[in-house]
């Protein structure tokens, strides 16, 4: 198992050095502007002045979405052990899944009678 | 020479460095001819040339923008936050390779071997939702926050049926490595085929895979007609082409896993190896090609709509269905 993670590190770190590489040899070849002005520094809005911060609280819509995913996600995380095993497990962890799926499908169900996967 | 290729192969920080770089230099270079590939790939379907003019066949014109965009000035506007705005193009990037670390290209050859291959990619993959978030919310930029926003619910969203499809694979496999996925479809029995639920598992993977890339038709997060590009839009230069580049590497790894999990990856009729895996994972990319420039985009609410309503609950029941065939025993023993 050591011997997995050694080469997992080695691997995140040229990936690493591929992606901030790029900023690297931009720092070595970059053309650099005459004068500088201050307008290149403001917020691109169409050539409108932006009428205050972009750091607002409006309506996200999908955010009882965000909640379903997590109860999706868990039981994502409990297939994966289960579906490595069926065959050795037999009929009965094949039956007490179903029967987990089956809870799951009708939480599914609430919540779109419910409206939640729905542009409200 | 082949015994200390064997040796360094065999150690584990050899083999990160040895296959890891050979890895990470052919997805940059895919990414990169991936810009030139779909502009002329584009220009046929909408009878046109597409670029001819440096190089033959306009070959060059990849490192002229590679030169322009290296070259240009990199630009943090006042109003944004600086380290999370420089930090989201590296950190897309770096997910993005590091989540093609478990791939084998040929029987054996992924630079970290791991028992849990599949989960280390649909963990990083995951995880790319966060940059795109960063990137946004860093710009200051209503524009921009409006498409970081999208991306999160449409790849959380889709988060699910990718898993869901994923897991038919693992199933009718046994296995998450995908040595073992390819191994267990050996004498023609590809996934696709060999059961009835591969052929929708693969639909829904594929689509699902698209969508957390941004891809058409479901780029709404970049809208550039409505949201000028949206999470991107305040970035210049280099910085700016690391969004398009994880974009298209992430997009050739996804094609590479479909082609491993329901395609057989490297076995094929005749000699098996790299040249069955890299044309299938090269049709697949061109596909992608063909629906983008083929199909118009989504709107939001449909593409939620289409996501919960139709692609979760067919996964669940792919699942199921998949289950019982194991169970029935025509799935072998793994």
């Amino acid at each position: 198992m050591d011997a997995t993670w050694g080469s997992a590190l080695v691997f995140l770190l040229l990936a690493f050095i591929a992606a901030a590489g790029g900023i690297i040899t931009n720092y070595i070849l970059r053309v650099r502007a005459k004068q500088e002005l201050e307008s290149k520094y403001t917020t691109y809005e169409c050539g409108e002045e932006p009428e205050g911060d972009a750091w607002i609280q409006f309506h996200p819509r999908y955010y009882v979405v965000a909640l379903v995913f997590v109860v999706f996600d868990a039981e994502a995380a409990f297939l994966f052990p289960w579906a490595l095993n069926i065959r050795e497990l037999g009929s009965f962890a094949v039956i007490e899944m179903f029967v987990f799926l089956g809870v799951l499908f009708f939480g599914w169900l609430y919540a779109w009678k419910k409206g939640a996967l729905r542009w409200q | 020479m082949t015994d200390i290729m064997d040796q360094l192969l065999n150690h584990p920080l050899g083999r990160g460095v040895l296959l890891g770089g050979v890895l990470v230099g052919l997805m940059m270079g895919v990414g990169a001819f991936s810009t030139y590939l779909e502009r002329k790939f584009a220009g046929r379907i909408q009878n046109r040339l597409g670029p001819t003019i440096v190089g033959p066949f306009g070959l060059f014109q990849v490192i002229a923008d590679g030169i322009k965009m290296l070259r240009k000035e990199i630009i943090i506007p006042r109003a944004a936050d600086p380290v999370l705005f420089l930090l989201a193009p590296i950190v897309a990037v770096t997910l993005t390779l590091a989540s093609a670390a478990v791939i084998p290209f040929a029987e054996g050859m992924e630079p970290v071997v791991t028992s849990v291959g599949l989960l280390w990619l649909l963990a990083f993959s995951g995880l790319l939702v966060f940059p795109v978030w960063w990137a946004g919310w860093a710009s200051n930029n209503k524009y921009a926050l409006f498409g970081s926003m999208r991306a999160v619910a449409q790849g959380v969203s889709y988060e699910i049926p990718l898993v869901m499809a994923a897991l038919v694979p693992v199933i009718l496999a046994g296995s998450l490595d995908f040595g073992a996925i390819v191994a267990a479809q050996k004498g023609g029995a590809w996934f696709i085929w060999s059961n009835p639920v591969g052929a929708i598992a693969f639909i829904i993977f594929f689509l699902a895979s698209l969508a957390e890339a941004n891809r058409i038709p479901f780029d709404i997060p970049e809208a550039e007609s409505e949201l000028i590009a949206g999470p991107s839009v305040e970035y210049t230069g280099i910085l700016w082409g690391m969004f398009p580049l994880a974009e298209y590497i992430h997009t050739f790894i996804a094609s590479a896993v479909a082609s491993l999990m329901f395609f057989g990856g490297w076995l094929g009729p005749g000699p098996d190896g790299l040249h069955w895996m890299a044309l299938k994972t090269g049709a697949l990319y061109l596909a992608v090609y063909w629906l983008r420039w083929s199909l118009v985009r989504f709107r939001s609410d449909q593409l939620m709509r289409f996501c919960w309503h139709w692609l979760v609950p067919i996964s669940l029941a792919l699942i199921v269905i998949a289950t019982l065939w194991v169970h029935a025993g025509f799935g072998g023993s793994a």
